[in-house]
């Protein structure tokens, strides 16, 4: 068994493993601990390589005694090399697209889901719970179903209407909060001491935060068991992105993978960017923003993990850009146009900081670059409206000739 | 002013169990040093070199201080001040 103990980031506390997310020494956030005083890697690789094709091949780092089951298991999902979006980009260097929509609910938030309600399974919960941008609510309705749990989910009423119909048509208690993320948020926190139920997000956060390793796991092994040389990762509470770095971390520790952390670049959108204004006044806190964009998976305005990605960012020599929403919508097309992948407005943000990087000649020729797109384009519709043309014709090939002359002279 | 001030689950031990404590003060700040003042022990562990630890969150009234004038955001009779961890939620 592996898996430790809890202990606080900031003072060091230790703490059992319960439902319990913060030090009650200094407020600092608690974080799973394991020994792998014992694990050989060669051992190790092969475990994982004859698991499961999804998260649990990874159970070894994740917080769990045991193998837990799953009806619905996320995980390996596609990455792709992108040499047209490179092209497109002026870039010589290796673009891979990390396709995290090709989960159970569409986007990387079912990999932290699925370990939280494991997790709260094994801890004898019996009611799952989450404060939620959207995606998440989606992923808890529908990984509570599959389990037999019972669910409530909270997100900010003005939430998309296609996330709401993909959350509530699970059968969950869907509440729309009259006020933004943090509203509901802070909601959550004072609920989750009221209430005997799991907040995957509150009081489960250390655990369900450990799902974001897999993204990095797969990452590693999907590379040929090597690291990329830069990561494009979106930021909105700084969670993903730091547990990215633990995850490559980790191997790196026990020697599955040889070389060094890749370069962190962090995305938000200019209208909720605490991350990224902390990074660029050089700030060790965030500043809570209002937040106002199109990018609403990630807009959180108070960003739990925010100071942990800035630390991040500029260890790894990297940084944290901002796009606007002009930005996010044309980055949507860029990536859509040249790879057949059409994501929400997170991922819209992600490839606009990577435009951004390779305008300011940021990314050499021959490196080996992972963008990670989060989220499915189906969710955030309304982002491509007016985008393009529909040619509307009638049923006759005249009205066809008549639309397309001009097109097929030229062809 | 008299305002009540609500304490997180996780520090009631230092308050004797109380969930609520009534205090009177002009300010966030001053509230808060009145309650310090009678559990000795919530300054530590709420506030470093005077000024809120960086991962305490206070709110007068559903509102987070750091809209407004953080400690010296004034307070009204009958205001509600909580105190919350600032690690939830995200993604």
């Amino acid at each position: 068994m592996a898996v430790e103990n809890l202990k606080c980031k900031e003072c060091k506390t230790e703490y059992e493993l319960g439902a319990s997310y913060f030090c009650e020494k200094c407020f600092g956030p608690l974080e799973v601990t394991y020994d792998h005083s014992r694990l050989d890697a060669v051992e190790a690789k092969r475990r994982i390589q004859a698991g499961s094709q999804g998260i649990w091949r990874y159970a070894d780092f994740l917080p769990f005694a045991g193998r837990p089951g799953d009806p619905l298991e996320p995980g390996l999902t596609p990455l792709l090399r992108a040499d047209r979006l490179a092209e497109r980009l002026g870039l010589e260097a290796e673009i891979w697209v990390k396709n995290d929509a090709a989960n159970p609910t569409h986007s990387f938030k079912d990999r932290v889901t699925a370990v939280a309600v494991a997790k709260a399974q094994e801890l004898g919960f019996e009611t799952v719970a989450c404060a939620s941008t959207g995606n998440l609510a989606n992923a808890v309705a529908a990984h509570a179903a599959a389990a037999g749990l019972d669910s409530y989910v909270f997100v900010p009423a003005n939430l998309e209407e296609q996330k709401l119909l993909a959350t509530g048509v699970y059968g969950t208690k869907l509440v729309g909060v009259r006020g933004n993320y943090d509203d509901v948020n802070r909601l959550c926190t004072q609920l989750a001491e009221t209430h005997p139920w799991a907040f995957v997000n509150v009081n489960l956060r250390p655990y369900y935060a450990e799902g974001s390793k897999t993204l990095a796991y797969e990452t590693v092994e999907q590379l040929g068991w090597t690291l990329p040389d830069r990561v494009v990762s979106p930021i909105g509470s700084g969670s993903l992105f730091t547990k990215l770095g633990r995850g490559f971390q980790e191997w790196l520790d026990l020697g599955l993978v040889a070389g060094e952390q890749p370069t962190f670049n962090g995305a938000q959108a200019e209208g909720c960017s605490p991350v990224a204004t902390a990074f660029a006044e050089g700030w060790d806190i965030c500043k809570p923003q209002r937040p106002d964009t199109i990018a609403k998976s990630i807009a959180i305005g108070d960003p739990a993990d925010g100071p942990y990605a800035v630390e991040q960012a500029r260890r790894t020599g990297g940084g944290i850009d901002s796009v606007s929403d002009e930005e996010i919508r044309s980055a949507i097309k860029l990536l859509a146009e040249t790879t057949g992948i059409f994501t929400e407005t997170a991922g819209g943000v992600t490839v606009g900081v990577l435009r951004k990087l390779a305008e300011r000649g940021e990314i050499g020729s021959g490196e080996k670059v992972v963008v990670y797109i989060t989220g499915e384009g189906l969710k955030t519709l309304d982002a491509t409206r007016d985008s393009f043309q529909m040619h509307e014709i009638d049923p006759t090939l005249d009205s066809f000739d008549a639309e397309f002359a001009a097109a097929q002279a030229t062809a | 002013m008299s305002v009540t001030v609500k304490i997180p689950t996780q520090l009631r031990a230092a308050t004797g169990g109380q969930a609520e404590v009534e205090v009177s003060g002009g300010t966030v700040g001053e509230a808060l040093d009145a309650v310090f003042d009678a559990h000795t022990e919530l300054r530590e562990r709420i506030t470093e070199d005077g000024t809120l630890r960086r991962f305490v969150n206070v709110y007068v009234s559903g509102e987070d201080i750091r809209f407004q004038q953080g400690l010296d955001t004034e307070i009204n009779e009958g205001d509600e001040v909580t105190i919350l961890p600032a690690v939830a939620g995200g993604c």
